[in-house]
């Protein structure tokens, strides 16, 4: 079972087919585990990672540590999800340590995402502060790193 | 393929000792200057991991250099790493050696195989080797003076050595059984009905075993049979590996030989006037990859095993039957049915569709009719290489399915 999904994990394009052959698993089943996975919520999504910056595209990412007063009865969670509903939320944490939330935050530029912080942020009533830190440069993201290194390539191209 | 008959060249002219002279390069040394020639070709014909070796050993071993750890170890190795590694193999396969006198770190099993044939052949010895086999085994044993006597394994008896077959080879002269399971061509692995039997006939007729089992942990549904882990084995097996396949450290050249003292002494004397000790920096980095690398080495054998019954499942679908290879990382089809020998296939697959293999004739005579395809490769290079060979069979107008 785990298997399937490591593997789609590593490739959301693999085949059922494909799948089946490198689990060892009949096609059939495999379906049937994607079907069920894709219903209960297990796969949540296929989503593809794309360089932006090679097509010229170029987002601004800001990194924002959130500290909040909890409420009761709902913690966190209520304040969470006030502001993870923006779309500007790209990704929302909570975390421990000396601030409370902290979330990734995406714009077209460096002033969108200070008007996000400044209008829609800072003013809401369980926030207590906010500190923005923007991003320079990224190296790795879900487990892929962005100078994608041809390991292979390094190989002789025969040896016994 | 390794010719074992002396044959006379043109480079004897008294200058190079007529057994290097003599000894015929490997089998695949026009095949290199062939593929190099070709472009956009999918390698299937490479015999090491597609992995980097893990970070956490790489740092550990940038940090050895930044502690300023340049230096000579001991000839026999880092005391830590020989714990490490007595722990490692008491741990994994029940077999203790004593730390300080029975385990040797080399410069990979390459060096361990050369160092335990050249610590045990006399002029004339003859040591029984299974036919294929990795191309060092005959060369080495010649090399120390030996005599290889192969003996024929097939997709019959999957490809592992039958001790009937070793007995019918016995002579006055035979010294050692050199096995190495998993195969590198062929992917067997030894159950341990066959290791068992090997084993009564090393007893019986007093034959030392040398053990190369570098792919011991690119192993596929299966327990891995150490060999000097079988009743009164310890005394008479010399174990040969390394960290290159299972810890993706090729290039570090680091390896081990354990054996009962006696053997690693005289393996240490010759390993200390021609080697002196391991590299340093690679011995800093086993101790990391034995201390910490299991999860890594877990991951890389869920990657060749999806990968290995991807490349098995194709090749038989396209009509090159395979056995199916329980170790290492290649697949070992037969080619029979196209009409090719091993070379004339694999040369013109090259030429014609960009796909390199090597030819089983490489590994000995009993290849020939077999090609090795490595699946440490991509997924989407181990698809496109067999669409490829596909086209290849349709395209010459073999009928093999």
């Amino acid at each position: 079972m785990k298997e399937i999904f490591k593997i789609l994990e590593q490739n959301a394009r693999a085949t059922p087919e494909l799948i089946s052959t490198m689990a060892d698993k009949p096609v059939s089943e495999v379906e049937k585990v994607i079907r069920q996975a894709e219903k209960d919520g297990t796969i949540l999504k296929y989503k593809t990672i794309i360089n932006w910056p090679k097509l010229g595209k170029e987002d601004v990412w800001a990194l924002i540590e959130v500290r909040v007063a909890p409420q009761r009865g709902v913690g966190f969670d209520a304040i969470a999800e006030r502001i993870y509903q923006f779309p500007e939320v790209y990704s929302a944490y909570l975390v421990s340590g000396t601030y409370d939330l902290a979330i990734m935050v995406r714009g077209k530029n460096m002033q969108e995402i200070s008007s996000f912080v400044a209008e829609k942020l800072a003013p809401l009533e369980q926030v207590q502060s906010t500190v923005t830190h923007f991003l320079l440069k990224r190296y790795k993201e879900n487990g892929e790193t962005f100078h994608l290194i041809k390991e292979a390539n390094r190989r002789l191209p025969i040896t016994l | 393929m390794l010719n074992t008959k002396p044959t006379a060249t043109k480079a004897w002219d008294g200058l190079i000792s007529q057994k290097v002279a003599t000894l015929p390069p490997s089998g695949i040394r026009k095949f290199f200057d062939l593929l190099s020639s070709v472009e956009d070709v999918i390698s299937l014909s490479i015999g090491e991991p597609d992995f980097i070796t893990p970070w956490h050993i790489r740092e550990s071993a940038t940090y050895s250099l930044e502690k300023g750890y340049t230096m000579y170890t001991s000839n026999s190795g880092m005391p830590e790493l020989r714990q490490e590694l007595a722990r490692y193999l008491e741990l994994r396969y029940g077999v203790s050696y004593h730390p300080e006198h029975e385990i040797l770190i080399t410069t990979s099993s390459s060096e361990g195989l050369d160092l335990a044939l050249r610590a045990i052949i006399n002029p004339g010895d003859e040591i029984i080797i299974p036919d294929p086999c990795y191309v060092a085994y005959p060369a080495d044993i010649i090399l120390a003076g030996g005599v290889p006597i192969f003996v024929p394994t097939n997709e019959e008896n999957n490809f592992v050595i039958r001790s009937t077959d070793i007995e019918a080879r016995i002579t006055k002269q035979t010294k050692a059984i050199l096995i190495g399971y998993p195969s590198n061509p062929t992917g067997a692995v030894m159950t341990k009905e066959e290791a068992d039997a090997i084993a009564a006939l090393a007893k019986k007729h007093d034959l030392l075993v040398i053990s190369d089992e570098i792919y011991a942990r690119l192993i596929y549904g299966s327990e891995h049979i150490c060999f000097p882990s079988l009743p009164g084995m310890k005394e008479r097996t010399i174990l040969v590996s390394g960290f290159s396949k299972s810890h993706a450290m090729t290039g570090w050249r680091i390896g081990y030989v354990t054996a009962e003292r006696r053997f690693i002494q005289a393996l240490t004397k010759i390993h200390q006037y021609t080697m002196l000790c391991a590299p340093t920096m690679a011995q800093m980095a086993a101790i990391e990859a034995l201390r910490n690398g299991e999860a890594e080495v877990e991951r890389m054998i869920q990657e060749y095993n999806g990968r290995r019954r991807l490349m098995v499942k194709r090749l038989n679908e396209i009509g090159l039957p395979c056995f199916k290879p329980k170790g290492a990382f290649y697949a070992f089809p037969s080619i029979k049915a196209t009409g090719m020998n091993s070379e004339e296939f694999a040369e013109a697959l090259l030429k014609e569709e960009r796909v390199a293999v090597v030819p089983g004739t490489a590994f000995g005579s009993c290849g020939e009719g077999f090609v090795r395809c490595c699946y440490a490769t991509s997924i989407p290079d181990i698809e496109e290489a067999l669409r490829r060979m596909n086209r290849f069979i349709r395209k010459s107008g073999l009928n093999t399915s």
